[in-house]
């Protein structure tokens, strides 16, 4: 039994069941304390703290994406923004379509930057927008497709290491440069904003915002969840086997460049829901997301967290966002310093990150228990021989 | 896909099987390889026999591991012709298929997945499908676990098979990885210095490892150590500047003038 207790596939399971429940608990405490205690209790959960918690729950989403190719499969990412901030761009061309004819030039077809343009009919791209379906499949298929096109065309080449992580951050400057275009037709320099509802729902009212951050708490359990289904499967340790060996992978039959972007794709698309979440609850989505210092920050929180454990990213994510939240009110100016600073102090004392602290206790647990369960067995030997 | 030396595709019950029917496993004719001029591998020939053990021998830059290479698909010839028994043309396949047409490689240097258990290394090495999907749903059959215990038995890794294979010993990592060829039930085996950095006693294990393999599957060493391939070897081939300077047996090799005067350095 405490064999079957010790056993790493059990202790992983436990993982997942740990960071599901941990979800549930915060989000149900932090529903009832929003809606149940009244402002001036000192219980009580503010709007404005509600769609914060939401959005480091989709910062962490986007760390989990991050932890899954390079954790695992030693891609080191340095575009994941790109993939964010194009789910965060097809759910704001679906809140801006649900705006109607409330914006400032009353146009019920076009947004008011198309109008501004002179522009005087939707740009074919913009078809359907105004479908939640459209919608959804746009969260998906986006950054999905992006990151297959890309990925493929990269890992055939066997381009890894280095060389591929210039070329993420190149794919996200070079989104960048071109969403700032007005041409585009994504709003240009100040992107898709002003929202007012989604599916009929006012996104100004606190049940909505609360509402948001339950969804994003869901989503972010089952992201969880199918990462740690690959993870722990065969393909799993396909996975991890490229990420140490790559050519005696290619050797024993599998092929790498396959699996690489079909993790990357799936990494991609948990990434764009991520972005999809995030828009609705900061209420507006811009160039500034494509930026590669944004990519870069979420490695960081992967570092932080510890890489290669999933549950990790969800920790730095939350971490250093909190810590950014908290800096940037004292000292805006030093925060950059400050992140450095905990990078570097986390790489020096705590190489396998926050969540290194995580795995030594429960090695120490471990080695107790079997330490425990050799006496015991010592004693039963000394039993018998008497 | 896999197509005959004539190019014509052929169907997968013609390709689960090198034909043998000539005796012959691997035929390689007329091979030539150049690195900016230099002449790795020069018209070379070489046949291997089903179930025979081989040694290469050479000096540095003799072209061993670049012949591994074309063998295995890593490196194109320029010119010339290498067949895995009759049929199948291994210069139209790339690295996977020709493993999975049944050539198993160890390298030089021990490559094992050192994040994974010794048992996982082994049945991500294990014969079958290795599509992306299958492994998404892959759960290890009974006979598929018999097979992963064989294996650990033969390489002598069962009380370790729970150990990340990044904690083994330089020569249990080796065996692992000769273990994992072992998995993917080969024909042919490609082994490339399998005793260098090993003690006396784990260059005995091998050996007789090695020897064990023979008849069942074709086996090709590439090995420096001279009294280990004395130990093993029935036919030993030597190379010298991309061509094949003498085969035959150990005390043919060592009785010959050619070896005796670039291998072996014996001035007359």
């Amino acid at each position: 039994m405490k064999n079957l207790l010790n056993s790493p596939i059990v202790k992983k399971m436990s993982s997942l069941h740990f960071v599901i429940a941990v979800l549930f608990i915060s989000t149900l405490y932090v529903s009832i304390c929003n809606l149940v205690f009244p402002e001036g209790s000192a219980l009580h959960v503010s709007n404005y703290t509600v769609s914060l918690l939401g959005k480091y729950l989709c910062y962490a989403l986007l760390a989990l994406a991050v932890d899954l190719v390079w954790g695992y499969c030693g891609i080191l990412s340095l575009g994941h923004g790109a993939f964010f901030a194009l789910g965060g761009y097809a759910m704001g061309m679906y809140l801006m379509r649900q705006i109607g004819d409330r914006g400032v030039y009353g146009n019920p077809e076009l947004p008011d930057f198309m109008v501004f343009l002179n522009w005087t009919e939707l740009p074919w791209y913009w078809a359907g927008s105004d479908n939640a379906l459209v919608m959804i499949l746009l969260v998906f298929a986006g950054p999905g497709l992006l990151a297959f096109i890309f990925g493929t065309l990269a890992f055939r080449s066997r381009v890894s290491g280095v060389y591929l992580s210039i070329m993420t951050q190149a794919m996200t400057y070079a989104l960048l440069l071109s969403f700032f275009r007005n041409e585009m037709g994504f709003g240009g320099n100040n992107g898709l904003t002003d929202f007012k509802e989604i599916f009929g729902f006012s996104l100004q009212s606190p049940d909505t915002k609360l509402a948001l951050f339950i969804a994003t708490a869901v989503f972010l359990a089952i992201g969880y969840a199918v990462s740690h289904f690959i993870v722990n499967s065969k393909m799993g340790r396909v996975v991890t086997a490229i990420r140490d060996a790559e050519n005696r992978v290619r050797f024993v039959g599998y092929k790498p460049e396959h699996y690489k972007v079909w993790i990357f794709v799936v990494s991609a698309i948990l990434a764009g829901v991520a972005g999809a979440l995030y828009v609705p609850q900061v209420g507006i989505i811009n160039p500034g997301e494509f930026s590669p210092l944004n990519s870069i920050e979420i490695v960081i929180w992967v570092a932080i967290g510890g890489r290669g454990t999933l549950y990790g990213a969800l920790i730095g994510a939350i971490v250093v966002s909190y810590a950014k939240t908290r800096f940037t009110a004292i000292m805006p100016e030093a925060w950059l310093f400050g992140l450095g600073g905990l990078f570097v102090l986390v790489t020096l004392l705590l190489p396998k990150g926050i969540a290194g602290i995580v795995i030594n206790f429960m090695d120490k647990m471990d080695s107790s228990n079997e330490k425990q369960a050799s006496k015991l067995a010592d004693e039963a030997t000394i039993a018998e021989t008497k | 896909m896999i197509v005959d030396k004539n190019g014509s595709p052929l169907n997968a019950a013609e390709n689960l099987n090198p034909d043998t029917r000539h005796g012959m496993i691997l035929y390689v004719e007329d091979v030539s390889v150049s690195f900016d001029g230099f002449k790795a591998l020069n018209d070379l020939n070489l046949y291997i026999g089903d179930g025979e053990l081989r040694c290469l021998i050479g000096a540095n830059g003799a072209g061993k591991t670049t012949l591994m290479d074309v063998i295995t698909g890593k490196t194109r010839p320029d010119t010339g012709k290498v067949s895995f028994g009759q049929q199948i043309d291994l210069l139209e396949l790339d690295e996977c298929e020709i493993a999975r047409a049944g050539i198993g490689r160890k390298f030089q240097k021990p490559t094992v997945f050192e994040a994974l258990t010794v048992f996982e290394n082994i049945e991500l090495s294990l014969k079958g499908d290795k599509g992306i999907i299958t492994s998404l749903f892959h759960k290890l059959s009974g006979e598929q676990k018999d097979k992963i215990d064989e294996v650990l038995q033969t390489i002598g890794l069962i009380a370790e098979q729970h150990y990340p294979a990044g904690r083994l010993s330089h020569g249990q990592k080796q065996w692992l990885e000769i273990g994992m060829l072992l998995a993917a039930e080969p024909r042919l085996l490609l082994v490339d210095e399998p005793v260098t950095g090993m003690t006396t006693q784990e260059t005995e294990r091998t050996a007789e490892l090695l020897t064990s393999l023979a008849g069942k599957h074709s086996v090709v060493v590439v090995e420096h150590d001279m009294a280990f391939v004395r130990s093993i070897a029935r036919k030993v081939t030597v190379l010298h500047q991309g061509t094949v300077l003498a085969e035959g047996s150990m005390d043919e090799v060592q009785a010959n003038k050619d070896v005796r005067e670039v291998y072996l350095g014996e001035e007359h």
